[in-house]
C-alpha cells in the first residue's frame, strides 16, 4: 500500500495499444492504477478466536480487559447521573468501548484525538479527568479541558466538523517536521456530512498524518445504516480519496487496537491517512431522550449482547489462563473505585461565575461586551441585595 | 484618528527619493500578506488558485514563488474544507490566512466559521484562541454575474467571537490586514472587490502604520450631518458629500473600517454634533448592518437628533443580474436623496 501512496502519480501506461475500431481516449486520460490495495477486506479483521491471537501481547490482553471493565463501568455510572439530573445528557458507548479504547491506546502521548461527542470515553481512556470530560454534558462549561494540554481537541456535537480539524493540524504538524498524527472519530450517520469528505480529500491530496475512525454502531439516532448509504461499506468510501480503507470487528478490542496501531505507524511514517471501519452496535439508547424500541427489534439487541466485547477478551483471557476470579474482581473493583469518585465529584454542585460568559469572547473585551457586563454586573448585585 | 489624508505623509517621504507609484489596494493587501509572512513563519496563505496564478483578483501574486507551496497553498476547492484545516492548523500553532475568493462561495463555509472558529475559544474558556484570518472579495459594481456580487456582513456581524472589518482606502488595506493577521482572534476581511484597482500614491517601501482593529475614521469634515458608511460606499459617500456642498449642505463622512467591534464612540460624536444621519452601505436595508447602526445611534444620540435617522441600502432582492445592478447598488443620487429628506429646512 505505501509503495501505492509514494508514487508520484496514479496514473499508469496503457497496458498496450487500443484496437483500431476504438476511439483513442481523451488526451488528459489515462487508466487508472488498479485500487484493489486501497479496498477493505471482505470480511472485518477479527482477531479474538482466531488463530492469530497467539501473536497478541498477553500484556496488551490484559490492559485491554481493565479498560474495558472501567470503560463499561463508566458508561453506566455517567448513564445513572443523566437519571439523577447531574447531567444534562450522555450518549453511551456500552457495547462500543472496544472501539473507545483500541482507538485511545494506539496513540502516543504526542499525538491528537479528535472526538465526536459520544467519544467520552476514547478521551478518559487517553488520560482525561473524568469530570473535565463530563462538563460539556453536565453543563457547567463546553469544554472543561486545555486542550493542547491534553492533545484531545473539544468533543465536537456538529458531526463530522472535526475531522477537517484534524487534517489541519496534522500538516500544520508534518510542516513543522513534528511527527504527530491525528485521530479523527466519527459515527456512520457523520460520513455522510459534507466535512466527512473534504476532510478525507485534504488528508488524501495533503498526505497528512491522519487516521479517520468511523464507529459504526448501526444507527444514527434512530435511521439505520441502509437508510444512511448504499456504499458497500464505509471503509469502500476511502478508494474514491485515494486511500486504504479497512474493516474490523469494533467489538474485538485487540483486532480494532492493531488496525489502529497500524494505520497510526502508517501516518507516521509519512504514509499518509487510512479510513477505518468499525462494525459494532449501540447497545443503548442513542441518548436518555431517545426511545430506541421504537426502531429496533429487543431480539437484535440481544444478538449483540452475545457479541459483547468485554465478554469476548474475557474468554480469550480465561481460556489462555490470563485471568482468574481474583483478577475479574480486582478489575472490577478498580473500576467501582472509578465510579465511586466520580459519582462523589460529580455531585458537587460546580462553582460558576456569570461574570465568566464575557471572559472568553475575545481576546480583549469590546466596548459593547463591557456595556453588557456592567449591566449583568448591576443586575448581580441587586440579586445580592434584595 | 486618522483621515483621509493617512499615509501621505509616507507618500511624501517616498517623494523626496522620487516621486511614489501608485500603488492599488490589491497590491496593498498583497504587500500586507508578504511582510506579515516574511516577520512572522507561523503566517500561512491558503485557499483556491491563491498559490501558482496568484489568486483570480492576484492579490496573492508571487506569495507562493517567494514562500514556497506550504507557506502560499492551493487548496483543494471546498470552502469548508479549506476553514476547517485552518481550524487545525491553528490550533497546531499557525496563522492561517484563507480566501474565499468570493462572497458567496464563502457560505459552505458557514458551519466551520460559526460552529467552530467563532467559538473556539469561548468553548475552551480562552485555552484555545483562532487566529484566522477570512478574506472575502465582497459586494457588486464589477459586472460579475450571480453568487459574484454579495455583500455579507450581516451574517458575520451576528456572530459573536468574529471581528468583521472592511477597508475603503489602499492605506487601510495593508493597515488593517496587518492587523487582522496580528489579532489573536478570528478576523473576518472584507475586501471591496470594486475598490481593488483603486490608487494612491501610498509607498510599499513606507508602509501605512497599522491601524488597530475596531476605529472609525472621519473621512470628510462637515457639520450639517453624517454618512456613516464603509467599504464600497467611502467613495460614494464623498462623492456625495462634494455634490452636496453645491445645494449648501456641508457633510461629515464616517469609514467605519470595523463593523465588529463597533466604533460608538468617532460616529455618536459626530451625529451628537451634526444632528442628522444616513447609513449607506450595498448590503440589503432589511436586518441589514444600517438597522442596527441606525439603532445604536438613536439609543445613544435621541435627544441630539434633529431628524430620523436614514438608511439608503441596497433594495432587499438577492443580488440582481449584472446589467441591473446599477438600478440597485446605492449611487451618489439616492444618497442625496436621503440627505434631502432629513428636513434640512428645518436647520436653523
Amino acid at each position: 500500500m505505501d509503495s501505492l501512496q509514494q508514487r508520484s502519480s496514479t496514473v499508469q501506461e496503457p497496458p498496450g495499444a487500443a484496437p483500431a475500431h476504438r476511439p483513442t481516449p481523451p488526451p488528459a486520460w489515462q487508466p487508472r492504477t488498479d485500487p484493489a490495495p486501497l479496498l477493505p477486506e471482505a470480511e472485518p479483521l477479527r482477531v479474538l478466536g482466531t488463530e492469530a491471537v497467539a501473536d497478541a501481547d498477553p500484556a496488551l490482553l490484559l490492559r485491554l480487559y481493565a479498560e474495558l471493565i472501567r470503560g463499561r463501568r463508566y458508561n453506566t455510572q455517567a448513564t445513572a447521573l443523566t437519571k439523577q439530573g447531574r447531567l444534562a445528557v450522555y450518549p453511551s458507548t456500552t457495547g462500543q468501548e472496544a472501539c473507545e479504547i483500541g482507538a485511545a491506546l494506539a496513540l502516543e502521548e504526542r499525538d491528537w484525538l479528535f472526538p465526536s461527542y459520544r467519544d467520552t470515553l476514547a478521551a478518559v481512556a487517553r488520560g482525561l479527568d473524568p469530570v473535565q470530560a463530563l462538563t460539556l454534558l453536565r453543563g457547567d462549561w463546553h469544554t472543561g479541558y486545555d486542550p493542547r494540554e491534553h492533545r484531545i481537541a473539544p468533543l465536537s456535537t456538529p458531526l463530522a466538523t472535526q475531522l477537517p480539524h484534524a487534517v489541519g493540524l496534522a500538516h500544520a504538524a508534518r510542516l513543522k517536521g513534528d511527527d504527530v498524527v491525528a485521530l479523527a472519530m466519527v459515527g456512520d450517520g457523520g460520513t455522510s456530512e459534507g466535512d466527512f469528505h473534504e476532510a478525507l480529500n485534504f488528508a488524501a491530496v495533503w498526505k497528512a498524518p491522519v487516521v479517520f475512525f468511523v464507529q459504526n454502531n448501526g444507527f444514527a439516532i434512530s435511521v439505520p445504516l441502509a437508510k444512511q448509504t448504499a456504499a458497500p461499506s464505509l471503509a469502500h468510501k476511502a478508494v474514491g480519496y485515494g486511500m486504504p480503507g479497512r474493516l474490523v470487528d469494533g467489538n474485538d478490542a485487540v483486532a480494532v487496537h492493531q488496525v489502529l496501531t497500524e494505520a497510526v505507524a502508517r501516518a507516521r511514517r509519512g504514509g499518509g491517512p487510512t479510513l477505518v471501519e468499525a462494525i459494532t452496535y449501540r447497545i443503548d439508547a442513542h441518548t436518555n431522550a431517545d426511545d430506541a424500541t421504537r426502531y429496533r427489534a429487543a431480539g437484535e439487541v440481544e444478538t449483540w449482547r452475545a457479541h459483547d466485547p468485554i465478554l469476548l477478551l474475557e474468554r480469550e483471557l480465561t481460556e489462555r489462563g490470563l485471568l482468574d476470579e481474583d483478577g475479574r474482581r480486582a478489575a472490577a473493583e478498580a473500576a467501582e473505585t472509578m465510579a465511586a469518585e466520580l459519582r462523589e465529584r460529580m455531585n458537587a454542585d460546580p462553582v460558576l461565575d456569570p461574570m465568566d460568559l464575557f471572559s472568553h469572547v475575545y481576546a480583549e473585551q469590546t466596548a459593547q461586551l463591557r456595556e453588557q457586563a456592567a449591566q449583568l454586573r448591576a443586575e448581580l448585585d441587586a440579586e445580592g441585595e434584595a | 484618528m486618522t483621515t483621509a489624508t493617512t499615509g501621505t505623509a509616507a507618500a511624501r517621504a517616498a517623494g523626496a527619493a522620487g516621486k511614489p507609484k501608485p500603488a492599488t489596494m490589491a497590491q496593498a493587501l498583497q504587500r500586507a500578506m508578504r511582510d506579515a509572512m516574511a516577520e512572522d513563519p507561523t503566517v500561512h496563505v491558503m485557499g483556491e488558485d491563491v498559490g501558482t496564478l496568484g489568486g483570480v483578483f492576484r492579490v496573492t501574486d508571487g506569495l507562493a514563488k517567494e514562500f514556497g507551496e506550504d507557506r502560499c497553498t492551493d487548496t483543494p476547492l471546498a470552502e469548508a474544507g479549506i476553514l476547517g484545516a485552518a481550524v487545525g492548523m491553528a490550533m497546531y500553532g499557525l496563522r492561517p490566512v484563507v480566501e474565499m475568493q468570493f462572497d458567496a462561495f464563502a457560505y459552505p463555509a458557514f458551519e466551520q466559521l460559526l460552529s467552530h472558529v467563532a467559538k473556539m475559544r469561548n468553548r475552551t474558556r480562552g485555552a484555545m484562541p483562532m487566529p484566522i484570518v477570512i478574506r472575502v472579495p465582497y459586494g457588486g459594481g464589477i459586472g460579475g454575474v450571480e453568487h459574484h456580487s454579495d455583500s455579507s456582513e450581516a451574517y458575520y456581524m451576528a456572530t459573536p467571537g468574529l471581528h468583521v472589518v472592511t477597508p475603503a482606502t489602499v492605506e487601510d488595506a495593508y493597515g488593517l490586514l496587518r492587523a487582522a493577521i496580528a489579532s489573536d482572534d478570528p478576523v473576518v476581511f472584507l475586501e471591496p472587490k470594486r475598490l481593488y484597482w483603486s490608487k494612491s500614491d501610498w509607498s510599499p517601501e513606507a508602509p501605512a502604520p497599522v491601524e488597530p482593529i475596531g476605529k472609525a475614521v472621519v473621512r470628510r469634515r462637515g457639520t450639517g450631518a453624517t454618512l456613516i458608511t464603509y467599504g464600497p460606499s467611502v467613495p460614494v459617500c464623498l462623492e456625495a458629500a462634494e455634490a452636496a456642498q453645491a445645494e449648501g449642505w456641508d457633510l461629515e463622512v464616517i469609514d467605519l473600517r470595523s463593523l465588529v467591534p463597533f466604533d460608538d464612540e468617532t460616529v455618536c460624536a459626530s451625529v451628537r454634533r451634526t444632528g442628522r444621519a444616513v447609513v449607506v452601505h450595498e448590503s440589503t436595508g432589511f436586518a441589514g448592518p444600517g438597522a442596527e447602526i441606525a439603532a445604536r445611534v438613536m439609543e445613544r444620540c435621541f435627544h441630539h437628533l434633529e431628524a430620523p435617522v436614514l438608511r439608503v441600502a441596497g433594495f432587499d432582492i438577492p443580488y440582481p443580474p449584472p446589467m441591473l445592478e446599477r438600478h440597485h447598488l446605492p449611487g451618489v443620487d439616492r444618497v442625496l436623496d436621503a440627505v434631502a429628506r432629513l428636513q434640512w429646512e428645518a436647520q436653523s
